[in-house]
């Protein structure tokens, strides 16, 4: 436990260093890499990408994976927007209620009818995405600009793009929920080790079960930041954001077995992936290589490779130590 | 007043017969939607049927042959659809002579097919390094080429849909050879050679000890990172021939929409056909009647006016019935 925990905190210090590292290149070689408008623009579009980090890190550290979180993201989206004539309230209501129950039906599934979490979220990737074609008869929808509903994408407050603090207060609230209490100290000791967590009386199957609703309603929301601030729901969109927000988890620190993991290394992860599209952006600005925008995922897939062959190092070190 | 011993056996009976029923559950699922579209689907008993569902089967069977082999060592391959791409990239490449000229059409095509598959099985063989030297979960080793080997392959094309009309190299997708189309010679024979491994050969016998318990092959001497190596490498060179077979059918090469989704159809019908998915032990006739069973699934009820989108959830719904009736099968 203890081994683990330090491999966590010099993973978690690793991704900041990082993060901090990539923020300084940037400053440092291009002119308008802190401008107010770039940062907002950056926050805004990965606020999304954050949400859906943060349930699948909860997911995550028990053991398990969500691989459906971007097909019920763009389900969220499509709901939210046949709502969003209704306002924002009830557009958002919409989208996170869409996100739950296919959470609901994962925990189902996984927990009642012990079906891996691998292959009960690969049935739900198919069945949100078929649900949201459904709905969306096969092409995107439009959302309503006469009601409130696009403020929630495209507003700003306090100077920060509002999906922005939608992240913010979701990680916070996820990081009291970790640490402060029952339940997520439960989390992670499902993670750690869940037929001794079960031994202990712990409420393992109930632990579960919401880490799945959690992910489902944390993706939903994803979905209605979608579509308010493209200003449609997108059936089609999500392909690949679980994998993305795997990659984040990764980077953070998160390991993959359960057990360990961190809120906040993981929104430093998602900021992180991020920013390579960002700089690679600059990069191409600055007129010296053109990198085509393809070149991002093979950026991202070395990165994540390069963290996991550390973190791997870092545990085997740790075991023979 | 025989109520103590008698009950017993009509009991036993009973739950023999159910044990055939899940044992075989997949086959007996195949056989009832054959019969259910004879007699409801128009026009379904004709060779022509016949080809469509087997061409579009083909590469789910080709890919999934690889991805049981994966799955019996209790691993994982997401990578499958990329290096679909990245062979499909690069072949084009080299028999258009954009990479490197040959100027006879035969050997060009023939060092485009080696260098494509070959290329695929290297990665698939990075992958198992990845996951055996540094003993990383295969979902996340598989999940770093995943999100890389597409954009490797768009980098190679820089993102360009490459269009050919090359005869020599379409008829692995578009030739017949006795009336049968040759990716569908090419799927039975990798799953004649991929069973019979399975069953009969060494190899095949080390791969599900592997899967069984990997402590206990390592103890008894079983080369286990060689073994899982050269798996994920099949897995690879499986992926190479089916991506060679998408552009050929398509007559072009994107590498943005080559192999998408693939892993998904690729577990899906090794799960449906009845393999563990833990590992240990592993069908590949099954893989083949669950891909079979999920395209036949699609074929019924788009020939029948149900939209896709419904097909999709059928999918879903069938995946988790499938999976849970293989644990019912086991308890």
């Amino acid at each position: 436990m203890k081994k683990s925990a330090i491999l966590s905190a010099l993973s978690s210090q690793g991704v900041l260093i990082a993060l901090a590292l990539l923020i300084l290149f940037g400053w440092l070689r291009y002119d308008n890499f802190l401008d107010p408008f770039n940062i907002t623009s950056v926050l805004r579009y990965n606020s999304m990408f954050a949400l859906v980090a943060l349930g699948m890190c909860f997911v995550i550290m028990t053991g398990g994976i969500d691989l459906s979180v971007g097909s019920v993201a763009a389900l969220g989206s499509v709901v939210s927007a046949l709502l969003s004539s209704q306002g924002m309230l009830i557009g958002t209501l919409g989208g996170v209620a869409a996100g739950l129950c296919v959470g609901i039906i994962n925990g189902f599934v996984i927990v009642k009818l012990r079906i891996l979490p691998f292959i009960a979220t690969l049935a739900a990737m198919l069945a949100a995405n078929g649900t949201a074609l459904l709905l969306a008869h096969d092409e995107s929808v439009s959302v309503s600009y006469d009601g409130t509903f696009v403020n929630l994408g495209q507003g700003d407050l306090f100077g920060l793009p509002v999906p922005a603090w939608i992240a913010v207060i979701a990680y916070i609230i996820g990081w009291i929920v970790l640490n402060f209490t029952a339940s997520g100290r439960t989390v992670l000791a499902v993670g750690g080790n869940e037929d001794a967590s079960r031994l202990m009386g712990l409420s393992v199957d109930r632990v579960k079960f919401m880490v799945y609703v959690l992910s489902g309603g944390l993706s939903g929301l994803a979905g209605v930041v979608l579509a308010s601030q493209f200003g449609a729901g997108q059936p089609i969109e999500g392909v690949g954001w679980e994998l993305f927000a795997i990659a984040s988890v990764v980077v953070g620190g998160t390991l993959l077995t359960g057990g360990v993991g961190s809120v906040g290394a993981t929104l430093a992860g998602v900021m992180l992936l991020g920013l390579i599209f960002n700089v690679l952006n600059f990069e191409n600005g600055l007129g010296w290589i053109s990198l085509s925008a393809y070149w991002q995922s093979v950026i991202r897939g070395l990165f994540l490779l390069a963290v996991v062959i550390l973190q791997s190092r870092l545990t085997s070190k740790e075991a023979k130590a | 007043m025989s109520t103590a011993t008698t009950p017993n056996l009509p009991a036993a009976k009973a739950f023999d017969y159910k044990s055939i029923m899940l044992k075989n559950a997949s086959l007996l699922a195949f056989l009832a939607l054959v019969v259910f579209n004879m007699i409801y689907t128009n026009h379904f008993i004709s060779i022509q049927t016949l080809n469509v569902n087997l061409t579009q089967v083909a590469t789910i069977v080709i890919v999934g042959v690889g991805m049981t082999l994966v799955i019996a060592t209790g691993g994982i391959d997401l990578s499958v659809g990329s290096m679909m791409a990245i062979s499909g990239a690069i072949a084009p490449l080299i028999f258009l002579g954009t990479a490197v000229k040959i100027s006879e059409i035969h050997l060009a095509v023939a060092v485009a097919m080696v260098v494509a598959i070959g290329l695929a099985g290297a990665f698939g063989w990075f992958n198992g390094w990845l996951i055996t030297r540094f003993r990383i979960q295969p979902i996340i080793a598989t999940l770093v080429l995943f999100i890389a080997g597409r954009g490797i392959a768009q980098v190679s094309t820089n993102g360009n849909l490459q269009p050919f009309k090359v005869p020599e190299f379409q008829w692995i997708g578009l030739g017949r050879w006795l009336g049968v189309p040759v990716q569908v010679v090419i799927m039975v024979l990798l799953v004649i050679a991929a069973a019979w491994v399975l069953k009969r050969s060494l190899f095949g016998r080390q791969i599900l000890a592997i899967g069984g318990n990997e402590n206990a092959a390592r103890l008894s001497g079983i080369p286990v990172a060689s073994v899982k190596r050269w798996v994920y490498c099949i897995s690879g060179l499986c992926s190479g021939i089916a991506g060679l077979v998408v552009i050929a059918i398509n007559s072009s090469s994107d590498a943005n929409l080559v192999g998408l989704g693939m892993e998904l159809d690729a577990i899906a019908a090794v799960a449906v056909g009845g393999t563990v998915l833990n590992g240990g032990r592993a069908t590949i006739t099954g893989t083949l009647i669950g891909a079979l069973i999920i395209q036949l699934v699609r074929y019924t009820l788009l020939s029948n006016g149900v939209p896709d989108d419904v097909a999709k959830l059928v999918k879903a719904l069938l995946i988790v019935v499938a999976v849970w009736l293989q644990r019912q099968g086991r308890s």
